[in-house]
């Protein structure tokens, strides 16, 4: 013990409102609304009270189908993400708001004149979850009506946060003088002018949203693939991702603050912050049958088989959810049947997978519903408030994460015993704030403010380019 | 919800609405300079509050932002280089959601450029809008011809133009198409409200299903510019449909009053006599009949520039003072007042009998002249028994006395399922 220990990582905590997806239990006496403002307001203000780092909401730009028909088995529905966020500004004072936004149906100068409004208008609290979508099947919703080839949606991608942030730079801060006895409001006519020319997007003029509080808006990514971590090392301030299990956000952290340095960054220019969900309960026993009853009502039957064509690419409606698995195989090729879902492209070697659950199925007698239960949705804290922060503090400590975006399976409650109970332990072991010390989402994750370019030296480059 | 009696309320003919233009510092491009206005504070959350709540006091039906996808320019399609007003606002959706749970009664129109955003993200955040604000959402939509605007989207491009070419046939076949554009955009968005029929979300457990399936509706839109799938991704919004205005201009190309009879529940006009907007509304009514929304409500709205003093020499000195500063005289599309409460007060009544069911105010130094409005002009109306005492309505639609509209899919499967009804008793 003679050594000297390592200080304590502090744990970073955000909090995702659930809905439209495989977590959520709407069925739940206790479940609200997952449209109404009130329930968003409960939701921010209990993770402010718990000193959250931030709030956070996917996105989803087309109702998800299955075999044709509009998919009606879990949440659909929900609000506009930057429209609820700046409300959200309203009844929060310190609480981040992270929006996910796509990079495929939006243009560089909407998105970053929006995310610059909610920076102003939340003083400094807006966080930007770059997400990658690119299929026909949601693009029938915008103008460009088309889709994106897969492999360029990175390349879009990584062009649209480099034109935002050109957009978001164009001011330098110092631009508004609104002196009223000398008349002068602009120290510059060429306040957040911009041109850029590029393989997407060819664009000029003048931004018209001065600096906002952080300069730029916190910049999320979401991606899995190779692409996707090489897009986040290079520009992103946090990743959300999908690996919240010891061994597998081990393997995650590793590769991807590996590959910071490459692009000149340093091991804390990057936040890895998993998705995880929880169960809590008097005792860890207790916990365990709550998280099977869950999990119980999350996939019902008809759930279950919906879930096992996202593998099979085959109507497997005739099937008993009860029963064993399909003996036949995966269709294979291009997948007809959901559309509008992650999922489908998580399973990326369909026999494969198909393989390895009739096995899994037949070893322990599961039938096809108790095989989804078992292995889709991962809880990743369950037990009594004790044993989930206890062991939170590990994973964060051994480097799995630097901290968790939490999903409750109930809206907008299902927060309010983690705050009562499971906050107060991590502050008791050090390793959580008890009090926000700064203002602006980017203290509360200890990130620079990206560094502000001087007034004159942004004149000079100017100059020199025009 | 009223604890006056019915019989202080105005009666419906006599009634005027009332609603405040936002923007910036006001109307007047000096405005910033006058010792109440707040130029620094222009981008904060606490200024905008401050505006809509001063607006809800004075019962007010609604405000409406301005905004722009480019830097505000005294040019109709350029930036102007000009440093001595107000330039850089914020995205006016947003900070109508700002100040949506800081209030309780008012209504709330961001202004959303058609002519470079999408329908189907507009039509979420006005749903949302509505949710926020519980029933007071709106949006007035606008079409830009800026050619700088354009060029920040890269994805059409726009001819340079000054005001005086507006008769230009290149001009009047750009004016057609950004107008009937937005038509297309606005039936876009109506339908996408309408995508989820109320009561779509069932929660059905027996049945494991959280939405009736059949209560969602592809809205397969195709326009010239552009089409859209649907349904939404955001359930109806609580007042069904928000209340979509515009502000129109006379055109040779019919054009603007063309939206207005086909797409708008609000219209915001600018005529600057009785005269002017008798022909206005005949206009405006005619394109509404061509349309076959005759029987619709329709309301118009005459917008006026306001500059309002207990004492009318002051309020034209106001003007001139301003007017000095900015360094030339504020010109405007819409009648420029100056003069007392009361003065108004009449102006409003006399335009009213021409036909305009309400007026949009356009505070030319928000900091003076919207609590001019609040605490002179809404007195003075009451005293004449031709405004509100209390809010009579908790949503927009209520206080313009407009109803909850049916669900255009609900309302054909009904149809449907009472013509299957009749085809089986009659078989
Ligand atoms: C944890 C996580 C959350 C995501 N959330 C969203 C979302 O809300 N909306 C969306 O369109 N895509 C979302 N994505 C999808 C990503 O944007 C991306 O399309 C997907 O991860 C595939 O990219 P990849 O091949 O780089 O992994 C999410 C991905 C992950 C891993």
């Amino acid at each position: 013990m003679s050594e000297p220990r390592k200080p304590l990582k502090q744990i970073h905590l955000a909090a995702h409102f659930p809905g439209v997806n495989n977590t959520t239990v709407w069925s739940d006496p206790q479940a609200g609304s997952h449209i109404e403002f009130s329930s968003f307001a409960h939701f921010a203000r209990t993770a402010e009270r718990a000193k959250f780092d931030f709030l956070f909401l996917a996105e989803g730009l087309r109702l998800r189908e299955q075999g044709g028909k509009i998919y009606d088995l879990d949440v659909v529905g929900r609000p506009d993400t930057f429209t609820i966020l700046s409300a959200l500004a309203a009844v929060t004072e310190r609480l981040g708001l992270t929006g996910t936004i796509n990079s495929t149906f939006n243009e560089p100068y909407e998105v970053a004149r929006q995310f610059a409004s909610l920076d102003h208008l939340s003083d400094g609290r807006a966080a930007w979850n770059v997400v990658t979508s690119w299929d026909a099947f949601t693009g029938e919703n915008f103008r460009r009506g088309g889709f994106l080839p897969q492999d360029e949606r990175y390349s879009r991608a990584k062009e649209f946060l480099a034109t935002a942030n050109e957009l978001f730079d164009s001011w330098h801060g110092d631009e508004i003088v609104a002196d009223p006895a000398t008349g002068t409001f602009l120290s510059d006519a060429k306040a957040g002018a911009f041109v850029h020319q590029g393989q997407h997007f060819d664009i000029e003029g003048q931004f018209n949203v001065p600096v906002s509080p952080q300069g730029r808006p916190v910049i999320f990514q979401a991606g899995d693939s190779e692409e996707g971590r090489e897009f986040a090392a290079a520009g992103a301030d946090a990743i959300f991702s999908r690996y919240a299990t010891l061994k597998e956000g081990q393997a995650f952290y590793a590769d991807v603050k590996g590959r910071l340095a490459r692009h000149g960054r340093t091991h804390d220019q990057l936040l890895i912050l998993p998705a995880a969900t929880f169960v809590l309960g008097d005792t860890d026993a207790d916990a365990a049958e709550l998280a099977r009853e869950v999990r119980r009502q999350q996939v019902s039957g008809a759930t279950a088989l919906k879930h096992l064509e996202f593998v099979w690419n085959r109507d497997l409606s005739a099937y008993d959810p009860d029963g064993p698995l399909p003996d036949i195989d995966p269709d294979l090729g291009e997948h007809t049947l959901a559309r509008g879902r992650a999922q489908v492209r998580m399973y990326r070697d369909p026999l494969a997978t198909a393989r390895e659950w009739r096995e899994l199925a037949a070893a322990n007698k599961w039938s096809i519903r108790d095989l989804v239960i078992e292995t889709g949705n991962r809880q990743a804290f369950v037990g009594s408030a004790e044993t989930v922060a206890r062991t939170i503090d590990e994973f964060v400590q051994a480097d799995a994460s630097d901290g968790f975006i939490l999903v409750p399976h109930i809206t907008p409650g299902g927060l309010d015993a983690f705050a009562d109970t499971v906050v107060p332990l991590l502050q008791e072991r050090g390793v959580f704030r008890t009090e926000y010390e700064g203002t602006t989402l980017r203290d509360h994750l200890g990130l620079d403010r990206p560094a502000a370019r001087s007034g004159s030296a942004a004149h000079g480059e100017r100059a020199v380019a025009s | 919800m009223s604890s006056v009696p019915s019989s202080a309320l105005p009666s419906s003919s006599s009634a005027l609405h009332l609603a405040v233009a936002l923007d910036g510092a006001g109307w007047h491009p000096a405005a910033w300079r006058e010792p109440v206005a707040r130029p620094r504070d222009l981008l904060t959350a606490g200024y905008w509050t401050d505006l809509v709540t001063e607006a809800e006091r004075g019962l007010l039906d609604f405000v409406t932002i301005e905004d722009a996808l480019g830097l505000q320019s005294t040019h109709f399609t350029e930036p102007d280089g000009r440093t001595d007003q107000v330039r850089g606002r914020l995205d006016a959706v947003l900070i109508a959601a700002r100040v949506a749970p800081l209030t309780s009664h008012i209504g709330l129109l961001p202004t959303v450029v058609a002519t470079h955003t999408e329908p189907f993200h507009i039509s979420k955040a006005i749903a949302t809008l509505d949710y926020v604000s519980t029933g007071r959402g709106g949006v007035r939509i606008q079409v830009s011809a800026r050619r700088n605007e354009a060029a920040h989207f890269g994805r059409r491009t726009v001819p340079s133009f000054r005001i005086e070419d507006l008769e230009s046939p290149a001009v009047q076949e750009l004016t057609v198409d950004l107008f009937d554009e937005a038509a297309d955009y606005v039936e876009a968005v109506r339908r996408l409200w309408d995508s989820w029929e109320d009561g779509a979300e069932i929660r059905d457990v027996a049945t494991g299903r959280f939405v009736d399936r059949e209560k969602l509706h592809y809205i397969d839109f195709e326009g010239a510019h552009f089409s859209v799938k649907g349904p939404s991704i955001t359930p109806r919004p609580p007042q069904g449909q928000p209340p979509v205005g515009a502000l129109a201009h006379e055109s040779v190309t019919g054009a603007p009053f063309r939206l207005l009879g086909r797409s708008a529940d609000l219209g915001f006009v600018t005529p600057h006599d009785a005269g002017q907007a008798r022909a206005i509304v005949a206009s405006v009514r005619a394109e509404q009949d061509a349309a076959g929304r005759a029987g619709e409500p329709l309301h118009l709205f005459g917008d006026l520039v306001v500059f309002l003093d207990d004492d009318p020499a002051e309020a034209a000195a106001r003007k001139e003072r301003l007017d000095t500063l900015a360094g030339y005289p504020y010109t405007s599309d819409a009648r420029i007042f100056t003069g007392t409460p009361s003065q108004l007060a009449d102006l409003l009544q006399e335009l009213g009998e021409a036909g305009l069911t309400g007026f949009r105010l356009r505070p030319a130094v928000a900091g003076h002249d919207l609590p001019a409005i609040t605490r002179g002009l809404v007195p003075e109306l009451q005293r004449r028994g031709v405004f509100r005492h209390a809010y009579e309505a908790d949503t927009l639609r209520g206080l313009l006395g407009l109803a909850r509209p049916a669900n255009r899919y609900a309302a054909a499967a009904a149809v449907a399922a009472d013509a299957a009804a009749d085809a089986v008793t009659t078989a």
